[in-house]
């Protein structure tokens, strides 16, 4: 059975579609048929992160209105084997997304194999994102440690475990947490919020910490998702992340301020 | 839900003269049977020499639902004249007829509604001054308050969430995020931070209270008597407190 795994955070700009390419990316890379769904319709930006931007032809929105099948929609990923994209159209509204097609789609996928279905949510709470999130299984909620970003996040696993089929059902819909864009030093200087803040506030299980990183940028803008790096700290990050969400224990990492060098040490102590 | 009222407001004290307030008060009825001058003063002399306490200018309300006899002919005057004399203070008319409620108007006795007991505070309204809070028998609660099922969520209440536990306690096993609000007729227990806003008592139970493991608060209410975060700063913050009202006044109490 296909496990269905929403990204959504409710703010915008958290890094949920960066998320959704890096994870799905790596579920793919440790030989899980995956495919990743973007629900931000209107606003896609999950074919231009995955470089395939180029190769779309029919969207969801033409699957779900019965203009495409799946197999003419769904985009064959060139680094990970095992992955497939669905991308969002960009000349239709939100609305064209209905329960019902949602559904169907959702359980061809299931029929065709997919282990891992993940949908990449827009921003907000509204239609789009509650589409994605509607039929999950799991949340990863991204949130950036900052206070605005965390009540966000707050609010909209409060709309899942009350608005999704699972909490129709009686049900609750596993949640994990991925903060984003962690940067020690400043939370040590107390100008961010802190993983143990964070954790603290949403009470939900921590899934990984991403730090902030300038391969993040570059990676998106070439179209390369992050977990490819195998050397920056965001890559690695994200690759401990998979790991979690597949079950394993991995000790979590880039929480706190690297130690300094030899010299910098000596130079303190003069000073 | 009755009105909110900050307790320690500067602004309000000083600028607003009064304000009006929902409040929920045990009324008597004095049920008249039937009506004889005489009778009826003997009969409350010796009930009035049975319970001394009860007869201190105590508030009444006047029920003639049982009421045998010509109702229009009745001298309500001479009736209200003759309670007040043994310390009843009749305050309100109820199941009474339009000749009776025009010799009540004379009177400046309020109307209450036929059979309906819950809409007794707001129609005591107009009649308060003459009615001293302080001679309501407070042993006598309402029956919503009691025997109600406690309602328990033991998952987080998130931003934007309301849980509300009509006609009795409820008791949260997680925290309150910032942005929730929980409310109940009784006591709210929180097995957790409160970071959003707790309003206990919200049909008017003044003995209410609100118990949070720590205390993060946007807004603490008992009764519609409120504090909101500014006024909870300074005191106990981010400590595992109660909040109880006495007299009109929010109590914030360390519970250790």
């Amino acid at each position: 059975m296909a496990k269905i795994i929403v990204v959504t955070s409710g703010k915008g700009g958290v890094g949920k579609t960066t998320t959704s390419a890096a994870i799905s990316s790596g579920i793919a890379m440790r030989g899980h048929k995956t495919v990743v769904i973007d629900f931000d319709i209107g606003l896609r930006n999950l074919d231009i992160i995955m470089n395939c931007e180029r190769r779309v032809v029919y969207d969801f929105v033409n699957v779900i209105n019965g203009e495409a099948n799946l197999r003419q929609a769904l985009i064959k990923d060139k680094r990970a084997e095992n992955l497939y994209i669905l991308p969002a159209s960009q000349t239709r509204d939100k609305d064209a997304l209905t329960v019902e097609g949602v559904e169907r789609i959702l359980n061809e996928l299931a029929a065709d194999g997919f282990e891992y279905i993940i949908c990449d949510s827009p921003a907000g709470i509204e239609h789009g994102a509650f589409m994605a999130m509607y039929f999950a299984d799991l949340a990863i909620v991204v949130a950036n440690p900052e206070v605005s970003s965390v009540r966000d996040s707050d609010r909209i696993l409060g709309i899942l475990q009350s608005k999704s089929r699972r909490a129709e059902k009686g049900e609750r819909v596993e949640e994990c947490l991925l903060l984003t864009r962690y940067n020690p030093e400043r939370v040590a200087k107390g100008e961010m919020l802190g993983v143990t803040d964070v954790e603290e506030i949403l009470a939900t299980k921590l899934l990984g910490v991403i730090p902030e990183s300038e391969t993040v940028l570059k990676a998106s803008n070439q179209g390369i998702p992050v977990i490819h790096d195998t050397e920056s700290p965001a890559g690695q990050a994200y690759s401990d992340a998979v790991s979690r969400l597949l079950g394993e224990e991995v000790e979590h990492r880039f929480m706190s301020v690297e130690q300094k060098g030899l010299f910098q040490r000596l130079f303190r102590r003069s000073a | 839900m009755p009105l909110l009222k900050s307790v320690d407001s500067k602004s309000s004290a000083a600028s607003v003269a009064f304000r009006l307030k929902g409040g929920l008060f045990p009324l008597t009825l004095l049920e008249i049977a039937h009506y004889n001058c005489a009778e009826f003063e003997q009969q409350l002399q010796s009930k009035a020499a049975e319970a001394p306490v009860f007869f201190q200018q105590t508030p009444v309300v006047l029920s003639f639902e049982e009421f045998n006899g010509d109702i229009g002919a009745l001298p309500l005057s001479e009736l209200v004249a003759i309670c007040k004399s043994h310390g009843l203070l009749p305050v309100a008319l109820r199941n009474s007829n339009t000749a009776l409620q025009a010799q009540a108007k004379l009177l400046d006795l309020a109307i209450m509604p036929v059979g309906r007991v819950k809409a007794a505070p707001e129609e005591q309204a107009p009649v308060a001054e003459e009615a001293p809070q302080t001679a309501v028998p407070v042993t006598e609660q309402p029956a919503e308050f009691s025997h109600s099922p406690s309602r328990i969520v033991t998952t987080p209440i998130r931003s934007g969430q309301q849980v509300y536990a009509p006609g009795g306690d409820l008791i949260i096993m997680a925290s309150v995020s910032a942005g929730a609000e929980v409310l109940a007729d009784g006591n709210i227990h929180i097995y957790g931070a409160l970071r959003g806003r707790a309003l206990a008592g919200v049909r008017g139970d003044t003995s209410a209270r609100i118990f949070c493991q720590s205390l993060e608060a946007e807004l603490v209410s008992i009764a519609g008597n409120f504090k909101v975060d500014e006024d909870l700063r300074n005191n106990h913050w981010k400590a595992a407190v109660q909040a109880s009202l006495d007299e009109q006044t929010l109590y914030i109490t360390p519970l250790v």
